[in-house]
């Protein structure tokens, strides 16, 4: 397993259209990947459980990468975080 | 042939080919699933069809208004995906044994709930995003074809009733007439209808589902008849009216570029009433001095979150530089009541006319209404711009105003963008500004009577309430009384006073509202031209 935290730069945070493109993104991997906000978590698969999450800019959040790719699913999606939120 | 006759608002003819808004998408039935398999891959279908749909929405909103407005179809596709979303319609299926209707709404209440309930204000507005993709899932189920108001011809709408969300999606070159089975003569689609010149009957007990799309039909708003299927010796004749009444509106033309004066010599300021920026053709091609009365809802209604700054800054200076100098009179949203905006989360009121709505909503949530001031005395530097507020009752509230106005004022200023202060009024629509209207007259530049909601205060009369068009007399005395209050209060402090409602274009008032000394009448855009003729034969 892999993770990693991350501050979230963009003004309105994981709103619906970076949520929907973070889930094309993911859904590339066969690894599971959560994101965890306070507590609640939701699978980086599922757009509208990503939105319910609530994340807003400055929050940090955990990513938890699990599954035979992780190496580089956890690398890709921290460069995805890194250019898009 | 079949007639139904019903409530005219507005006289005129026409014939064409019928569209029919179905909505019995919204009153989905519980069901028993027969063969739950069966209901799971309805669901996989219409999901389908929803996402094509949704990317030829796309695609044309891509082209007509550009990239910004158009991801909204994206994320609604990108919603149908969903897992979670998907998993509890079926799940709803397997479980409780139900139709896939019936599944889909479940679903899409309780994902709304979610949403609404977060403490952010652009997720609350996603409830209605969720709304939409399970509303457009229940069409597709139901078979109902969604209507593309782009692609069709000229026609004839026939609907249950028509929400104002809805009828600002339409595509106004494209409706010949308006039939509804339900709604009032004071309802919003009648006052559509009177802007656009259409004939609009309301109050038509059709049978809808004998109703087809493609049938023809002629509106006759003079008999207040609708004739399905009309014979070949009915089309003909109506061709004949409709010429006729044609040359009578010609006759009128000659009323273009004319003074509106007495005989007296009292001039009158007639300005026209609008809804939205692209009325604004409605305004010059019937030669009104101005605009009395811009319902800035349209902004806000039709869409699934609040308008930016930019996006109304843009619309209002571009009314204000197509009037080009003439006087254009915006007034503040007015949502509430039966103008409702899903992302405004107003709740259900059990009195919503008397409830949380327009200027309440303003003064309570003061971020959504420094936007739109904002964008206002930003627009006003490029024309002569009037902000006009709604639904006040004391001059607390206009002092309140004052100071939110102050506010946007300084920001503004301290971040150096150019704006000037436009000239302030309020609408006098409830009975007790009219009572205060002497202390309201003192803060104020001036005052718009506001007749249709005024009338349904003093007379206690819920004009959404079509059982009540009887009783409904909007030449009532105590209605008049109070014109002529407001009226003589404005003017001891030297302010005018006009009407902006329905009333203002009643000819068998004109003459009583002009010797009252009522200094300025906002209509549609159609009566214009009428109302000139009238003012200029009153002897006063």
């Amino acid at each position: 397993m892999k993770n990693f935290n991350y501050v979230i730069k963009d003004e309105v945070g994981i709103h619906a259209r970076p949520a929907g493109i973070l889930v094309k993104e993911a859904k590339k991997y066969r690894s599971r990947i959560v994101i965890m906000k306070d507590g609640k978590k939701a699978e980086a698969t599922k757009l509208m459980a990503l939105m319910g999450l609530g994340v807003k800019c400055g929050d940090e959040i955990m990513v938890e990468v699990s599954g035979e790719d992780e190496d580089t699913a956890s690398r890709e999606i921290r460069t995805f975080f890194e250019k898009n939120l | 042939m079949v007639r139904f006759s019903g409530k005219s608002v507005y006289k005129g003819i026409t014939i064409g080919s019928v569209v029919l808004l179905d909505k019995a998408g919204c009153q989905v039935k519980r069901g028993k699933a027969e063969d739950k398999d069966a209901e799971t891959a309805r669901v996989r279908a219409a999901i389908e069809q929803a996402k094509e749909q949704l990317g030829s929405l796309y695609d044309k909103a891509l082209k007509e208004v550009g990239e910004a407005s158009a991801a909204i179809f994206e994320v609604h596709q990108m919603m149908l995906e969903d897992e979670d979303y998907l998993e509890s319609i079926d799940n709803i299926i397997r479980t409780e044994n139900v139709n896939a209707e019936y599944a889909v709404a479940i679903t899409g209440d309780n994902f709304a709930e979610m949403f609404a309930g977060m403490d952010d204000d652009y997720m609350r507005a996603r409830a209605a995003d969720v709304k939409d993709i399970s509303n457009r899932l229940v069409n597709n189920l139901y078979g109902h074809e969604e209507i593309d108001f782009h692609a069709m011809e000229p026609s004839i709408i026939v609907a249950d009733d028509l929400t104002p969300s809805e009828t600002v999606q339409m595509d106004k070159e494209k409706i010949l007439a308006f039939v509804t089975v339900h709604g009032s003569t004071n309802s919003h689609t009648a006052i559509l209808a009177r802007m656009m010149n259409i004939p609009a009957l309301v109050g038509v007990p059709v049978e809808l589902d004998r109703i087809q799309n493609g049938m023809t039909a002629v509106v006759d708003g003079f008999s207040a008849e609708v004739i399905f299927e009309p014979t070949e010796e009915v089309c003909v004749k109506t061709q004949e009216r409709i010429r006729e009444e044609k040359e009578k509106n010609l006759l009128l033309e000659d009323m273009k570029g004319r003074e509106t004066v007495t005989q007296g010599g009292r001039e009158v300021k007639l300005y026209a009433n609008i809804g939205s920026v692209s009325d604004v053709g409605y305004v010059l091609e019937n030669d009104a001095a101005g605009i009395g009365l811009f319902r800035s809802e349209f902004l806000y209604l039709g869409r699934s979150d609040f308008p930016a700054e930019e996006e109304q800054f843009q619309a209002y200076r571009q009314v204000v530089q197509t009037m080009a100098g003439k006087k254009v009179i915006i007034r503040t949203l007015d949502i509430g009541a039966d103008k409702q905006a899903d992302y405004f989360n107003l709740g259900k009121e059990d009195n919503p006319a008397l409830g949380y709505r327009a200027i309440r909503i303003c003064l309570k949530q003061p971020d959504v209404f420094k936007t739109q001031l904002r964008a206002l005395l930003r627009a006003s530097v490029y024309g002569n711009l009037s902000i006009m507020y709604p639904m006040i009752i004391s001059a607390d509230e206009v002092r309140k105003i004052h100071c939110i106005v102050k506010e946007v004022q300084q920001e503004l200023e301290e971040q150096e963008i150019p704006y000037t202060l436009p000239e302030q009024g309020i609408m006098i629509e409830t009975p007790a500004a009219v009572m205060v209207s002497d202390d309201l007259a003192e803060l104020v530049d001036f005052f718009s009577i506001g007749t249709n909601d005024l009338t349904q205060y003093t007379l206690a009369i819920d004009r959404q309430n079509e059982r009540l068009d009887d009783f409904y007399n909007p030449h009532h005395k105590a209605v008049l009384k109070m014109i002529r209050m407001v009226v003589d209060n404005a003017h001891k402090h030297g302010k005018w006073a006009g009407i902006c409602g329905e009333l203002g274009a009643d000819i068998d008032l004109t003459e009583e509202f002009v010797r009252m000394g009522v200094d300025e009448l906002s209509v549609s855009p159609s009566m214009v031209l009428r109302l000139r003729k009238r003012i200029r034969e009153i002897a006063f």
